[in-house]
């Protein structure tokens, strides 16, 4: 928190490229002619909980995969922890969707965990005891310690998205992306995941969530990131979400009744 | 005769062949595997069909610097440049233009083996009148093979194995989740890459034996038979390596044991036996398997149901219900419960409600997992779970414990 100055109760946002665990500049994606994600500068907070959210295809997956490199950019630079992306990798850990994979893949659940673990087993290095007391340790922290064995075919879509959470966990990373990790699941399930995140932020990492339900915004997270293809807002939940940002972010996409609800909610 | 062949005495040729193909089925097996895992197992038809040119070009070329024109490792080399050009072709349409995978596959499988075949039809009127084996490549020819034949099969297959090996995990891993490789940093493509060069290597290792046009059969059998018997990429992996490895030998020793059997043709069909035997008769993924499953299934349900109408006093309509209520002699003749049947309908009845408790507890998880609506409970409860559970529920209720 070295980065968050306090001064007489107002809380100073990082804004050095150095200081923020993800920073984005000038990015720009695009499938074909049409940009998904335009020109976008981001800076994420240390420390914090943010929420990406905007209206379906506003590129919030699409900023997040091309902040990771698995879609290469037309243009700009991802700063990690103040270096290239490549130089801090390992301090990363990625949530994929739930519907990337082919859940009928033969595997078990241990065996998923144990795939965050590849930087440490490396190519030919034997699966040890403690490796596999770490995958268990995880599992625990999502409540799916008697799951290891289970082929993950039979998963319900909540548990899968736990088994994914206790993956990224396995890294041991400083910051974490997750990308809509409470597409539907179970209301257990995001209990389970929002008191991870909130146990990963107490112990001083940087949780980054593309998040679709803008009920649970204010209760969640510390942090928003609005876009449209463009940025729309960057700040503080109290700053930055607000009824005029979501207006200028959804557009006419948002019902009018939806807003109303959610300035109410924030008085 | 066949036992003569399994046991490898019918001669020097016979010996080498059923060794080659053993190995070759091994490491095709191992390999193969991943590209099914990958879900791209139709690429290595492509490879394979784009091998030809390759070793007609090398033919002609062996012929020109007034060599013999038959010499196997020269004629591989060859192979191997031309389906490498081949799977960087099928690469870059993927990659680079709209087509899809299985577009590209076709253009690339139907262009190549169209070249080869003109350039084969080419040296058949160059009058050298050495050419007779280049069609071998076609199907396989194991009649004249020779021990470094054997050799290079033997060397090629080592190698492909111990490559697989090394790359075993982040094969797995990009086949598995490739977005989430790609943010661990993983060179997806070049992963990929090689593993379709391995797959390249088995191929123009195999040409001798079965030919290029039969060679996906070894690739791609073995891996789906093996994923009948597993569920775990591992052990897929080493039982796909099985598979191939008993195809070819018995394969190999069939085709010795008569003349005029063709080898590869012959490994193929073993290891399709090995699949049909897989399809109906493994375990838990079989068909065998399945339709018994549901069968016993459906059988408990009407039980289950059947109880649970008694216990609740309710008549039964259900024909099938009652007649496997009577033949487990819960009811009588007239549809009146027996002694058991009331005992088991009032424990029905008492397991639902605790499985309502379960199943709403988020403690409980991993048992709620297992709820299939007529599961006894103790059979994944201990009688202290149940006894807490029956406390929570609170008194009889009028259902025996």
């Amino acid at each position: 928190m070295l980065d968050l100055i306090s001064n007489e109760g107002v809380t100073v946002e990082a804004q050095r490229l150095e200081d923020s665990p993800l920073a984005v500049r000038g990015l720009t994606v695009s499938y074909g002619q049409k940009p998904a994600v335009f020109s976008v500068d981001m800076t994420v907070q240390p420390g914090a909980m943010t929420a990406i959210i905007g209206p379906n295809g506003a590129g919030k997956s699409t900023l997040l995969k091309a902040a990771l490199g698995i879609v290469s950019p037309l243009s700009g630079q991802v700063i990690v922890f103040g270096q290239p992306l490549d130089k801090q990798r390992a301090r990363i850990a990625y949530v994929p969707q739930r519907a990337s994979v082919d859940w009928d893949f033969p595997t078990r659940v241990i065996d998923v965990i144990l795939m965050g673990l590849s930087r440490e087993l490396g190519l030919l290095g034997r699966v040890r005891a403690r490796h596999k007391a770490c995958a268990m340790d995880c599992l625990n922290r999502v409540g799916m310690r008697d799951f290891a064995d289970r082929q993950i075919g039979q998963l319900s879509g909540g548990q899968q998205q736990r088994v994914f959470l206790a993956r990224a966990l396995a890294q041991g990373a400083d910051l974490y992306l997750l990308d809509e990790p409470f597409a539907g699941v179970d209301a257990a399930t995001e209990k389970a995941i929002i008191a991870v995140l909130k146990s990963l932020k107490d112990a001083g990492k940087t949780v980054v969530v593309v998040h679709h339900d803008l009920a649970t915004v204010t209760d969640y997270f510390d942090h928003v990131f609005l876009i449209n293809t463009r940025k729309v807002a960057e700040g503080p939940v109290s700053e930055a979400f607000t009824a005029e940002t979501l207006q200028s972010a959804y557009g006419g996409r948002l019902a009018t009744a939806q807003i109303d609800q959610i300035s109410r909610a924030l008085g | 005769m066949i036992w003569d062949a399994l046991t490898l005495q019918l001669g020097y040729n016979a010996t080498l062949v059923a060794i080659g193909a053993t190995l070759l089925g091994v490491s095709a097996g191992v390999t193969g595997t991943f590209l099914f895992l990958r879900k791209r197992a139709l690429v290595s038809d492509a490879i394979s069909h784009a091998t030809l040119p390759g070793v007609c070009l090398a033919f002609m070329v062996l012929v020109a610097l007034g060599g013999d024109g038959r010499n196997l490792l020269g004629l591989l080399a060859g192979s191997a440049i031309s389906a490498w050009v081949g799977l960087l072709c099928m690469n870059w349409l993927t990659r680079r233009t709209r087509l899809a995978e299985d577009a590209a596959i076709g253009a690339i499988l139907s262009v190549f083996f169209g070249f080869g075949i003109v350039l084969l039809t080419i040296i058949q009127t160059m009058g050298v009148g050495r050419q007779a084996g280049l069609e071998g490549f076609l199907l396989g020819s194991t009649a004249g093979m020779l021990w470094a034949d054997a050799m290079i099969i033997a060397i090629g297959g080592a190698a492909t194995l111990l490559l697989v090996l090394i790359l075993r995990r982040p094969m797995t891993l990009v086949a598995f989740d490739p977005e989430y490789a790609a943010a661990r940093g993983l060179p997806i493509h070049r992963i990929d890459l090689a593993m379709m060069g391995l797959v390249m290597a088995v191929t123009v290792v195999g040409l001798k034996i079965v030919g290029l046009i039969l060679i996906v059969a070894l690739l791609i059998i073995p891996a789906v038979t093996a994923r009948f018997w597993s569920e775990r990429s591992e052990h897929v992996v080493l039982l796909a390596g099985l598979a191939g490895g008993l195809a070819g030998y018995i394969g190999a020793a069939i085709s010795a044991s008569a003349p005029n059997l063709p080898t590869g043709p012959i490994i193929v069909l073993v290891s399709f036996a090995f699949f049909v035997l897989s399809l109906f008769c493994a375990p838990k993924r079989g068909v065998l398997a399945a339709v018994l499953r549901h069968l016993r299934f459906q059988r408990r349900v009407h039980i289950r149901q059947g109880l649970l109408a008694l216990a609740q006093g309710q008549k039964i309509y259900e024909p099938l219900t009652l007649r496997l209520l009577r033949r487990a002699g819960l009811v009588r003749p007239d549809g009146v419960a027996t002694d058991t049947g009331k005992a088991r309908a009032g424990k029905a009845l008492r397991d639902e409600k605790r499985w309502e408790i379960v199943r709403g507890d988020q403690a409980h998880e991993a048992t709620a997992a297992l709820y299939d609506g007529m599961r006894d409970i103790e059979t994944v409860m201990t009688h202290d779970q149940i006894a807490e559970i029956d406390r929570q529920i609170g008194g009889p209720q009028g259902v025996p414990a």
